[in-house]
């Protein structure tokens, strides 16, 4: 359901169905509406088959990154010698997201199943859900929910706890957000060794997105072969996805379609396409972090994590941010590379010296002090800050930066040659 | 309770306070994993986080002053000064940005008095602040006043905003 919008009828709800109806938001509700009903029969199967059923299914995960989420459990040691935790991550903060913030809002029993399912199928005792500081209301409605489903004692053994974010994006990277957990800056850490071998608190840890883990309740009660039917294209890519329109578009808001669903038509059909008299320019389909797309390239793009990569971007989170014919590509790439230059833990050279100083020649390009060699530069700047560094923060301001000027060249052109209103960047 | 700088300090960390701390306690296996739920206590008592109250969060979980002052200035939420009674957050990041996103930071400049972004109102009532991307660009511009978060806010808004908050 493209909430606040009426659900379109060639969305696939799944996750979005009870999007926008308060009462599915209590612990009564929401076991009226068939929930706990997929926790109670995973706490019966044995922790190994549960992540068969997922591995079965084809779900990855929704973070970004795309892993396979039931190998990804798989990799917890089979061996039970230390605690084992989970970490969903609640930290949603890349540009163009906002999807797992809806699902907190109004399903948030969804994810606790999904939770304690998880915790379960990796023997997990403890759950800590890392929700970013800024989003006070999901909060609320977590904790409300959370205490209900502990009083109905829902989750048996598992305990699950709300961690609350201060404010930083870096924190959205695996390891940072395990080490904001255990009270520290939020640096993201070396790999190997991996989460499974050592995570949270030197302990075998997963770490799983809201999305994926809202998907786990209705795979295990459904089965991993309707999940998997729910394909339009690449059968690597199975089941549905929330995605996050915004920008440009008549009616931006989160849909939910089948993997492998022509992002022409989420655009168009679902959102209504650019405001009245504007033509669609440019877009990039999975959060700030992936490559731009051109408006060929965008309608004839299919939404799935082969189809995205196909047409040289990537799936990522699923944020969908539209430019139309009046947006200032320039500008908009500088504000992305602001972005990461404020939101840089500093811990990686070539991140915390390159995105600034991307940023600083963009707004020296706008400002029309630019020089013909900041292109290059710019392009030199980006291949250092790509591939090189702990994280990826540095690959992700590169992106939009390297398919920005590839693609938009002219418009970079127009500033140099003085053939454009030079721009204020405060 | 506030600090002064002139010496008298009334300790955040006493009487139902503390038992709040002790049950943050319960859900780490270490007190320094508490640091970032301490901070948020301290925060909301104190209204911002002063080196003096830094350094009685660090006594009570046995850390450092100085590592306690490193994660402060890792975030951004922790407010290392005085802000106003009503704190606004803007969301200025590219998705809101093509949505007017400047307007906005400018209509709540004018009608508060805040002057510039960052600095607060000569009556202590408000303090605007640009802020990268709060996790809402499908109902652009979030605006987040203390934990009040606005969604779809544009320039026109923002007088009745104002006046509901003042």
């Amino acid at each position: 359901m493209g909430f606040p919008h009426k659900p379109h009828p060639k969305e696939t709800v799944v996750l979005s169905q009870y999007f926008g109806d308060v009462e599915a938001r209590t612990h009564k509700g929401w076991v009226k509406r068939g929930g706990y009903e997929a926790l109670a029969q995973a706490l019966k199967m044995d922790p190994a088959a549960v992540t068969e059923v997922v591995k079965e299914s084809g779900l990855r995960g929704r973070g970004g990154a795309g892993f396979p989420t039931g190998l990804k459990w798989s990799f917890m040691p089979k061996e039970k010698k230390k605690p084992h935790y989970l970490c969903v991550n609640a930290d949603e903060s890349e540009p163009g997201t906002f999807k797992d913030r809806e699902i907190m809002r109004w399903t948030p029993h969804a994810l606790l199943e999904g939770t304690a399912i998880a915790a379960h199928a990796i023997r997990a005792e403890i759950a800590y859900i890392y929700i970013r500081g800024e989003f006070t209301e999901p909060w609320t409605i977590m904790e409300r929910a959370l205490a209900e489903a502990n009083a109905a004692g829902v989750f048996g053994s598992i305990k699950v706890y709300l961690h609350r974010g201060a404010g930083a994006y870096i924190c959205g990277e695996e390891t940072a957000l395990m080490n904001s957990i255990e009270g520290k800056r939020g640096n993201p850490r070396i790999k190997p060794p991996f989460p499974a071998a050592a995570g949270l608190f030197g302990m075998p840890t997963t770490i799983n997105n809201v999305e994926t883990l809202a998907a786990v309740p209705p795979i295990l009660k459904r089965g991993a072969a309707w999940y998997k039917g729910l394909c339009l294209s690449n059968p690597k890519s199975t089941g549905t996805k929330l995605f996050s329109v915004c920008g440009h578009v008549q009616r931006p808001g989160n849909y939910e379609v089948t993997m492998g669903f022509p992002l022409k038509g989420l655009l168009y059909d679902m959102c209504g396409g650019p405001p009245a008299g504007r033509t669609l320019k440019a877009c990039i389909p999975g959060g700030s972090s992936v490559p731009i797309l051109t408006r060929e390239e965008t309608e004839s793009c299919l939404l799935d994590y082969e189809g995205v990569v196909e047409k040289g971007s990537m799936l990522g989170s699923g944020g969908v941010i539209v430019f139309d014919d009046s947006a200032d590509m320039v500008y908009q790439i500088m504000r992305l590379a602001r972005f990461y230059a404020h939101e840089s833990c500093a811990q990686c050279t070539q991140c915390r010296e390159g995105t600034a100083w991307t940023t600083k020649i963009m707004e020296r390009i706008l400002s029309g002090q630019g020089k013909t060699k900041d292109l290059d530069l710019l392009l030199d700047l980006s291949e250092n800050m790509t591939g090189k560094t702990i994280c990826v923060l540095s690959d992700s301001c590169a992106a939009p930066i390297v398919s920005g000027i590839k693609k938009f060249r002219g418009e970079f052109e127009a500033y140099l040659a003085g053939k454009r209103q030079p721009v204020m960047v405060g | 309770m506030t600090a002064s700088h002139t010496g008298s300090y009334e300790p955040v960390f006493v009487g139902a306070v503390m038992e709040e701390l002790q049950s943050v306690f319960q859900r780490y296996p270490n007190k320094q994993a508490a640091l970032l739920p301490t901070l948020w206590i301290a925060q909301r008592e104190h209204g911002w986080i002063s080196d003096r109250i830094m350094a009685e969060v660090a006594e009570v979980l046995g850390l450092t002053p100085a590592y306690v002052k490193g994660v402060v200035t890792f975030y951004t939420m922790y407010h290392q000064h005085p802000v106003g009674k009503n704190f606004v957050q803007v969301c200025t990041t590219s998705p809101c940005n093509i949505c007017g996103a400047e307007g906005v930071v400018k209509a709540f400049l004018e009608h508060t008095g805040a002057g510039d972004a960052g600095a607060t109102s000569p009556d202590g009532k408000w303090t605007i602040v640009e802020v990268e991307c709060l996790g809402a660009c499908g109902f652009a511009t979030p605006v987040l006043i203390n934990d009040d978060f606005l969604e779809n806010v544009t320039p026109e808004k923002v007088p009745d905003i104002v006046k509901k908050y003042r």
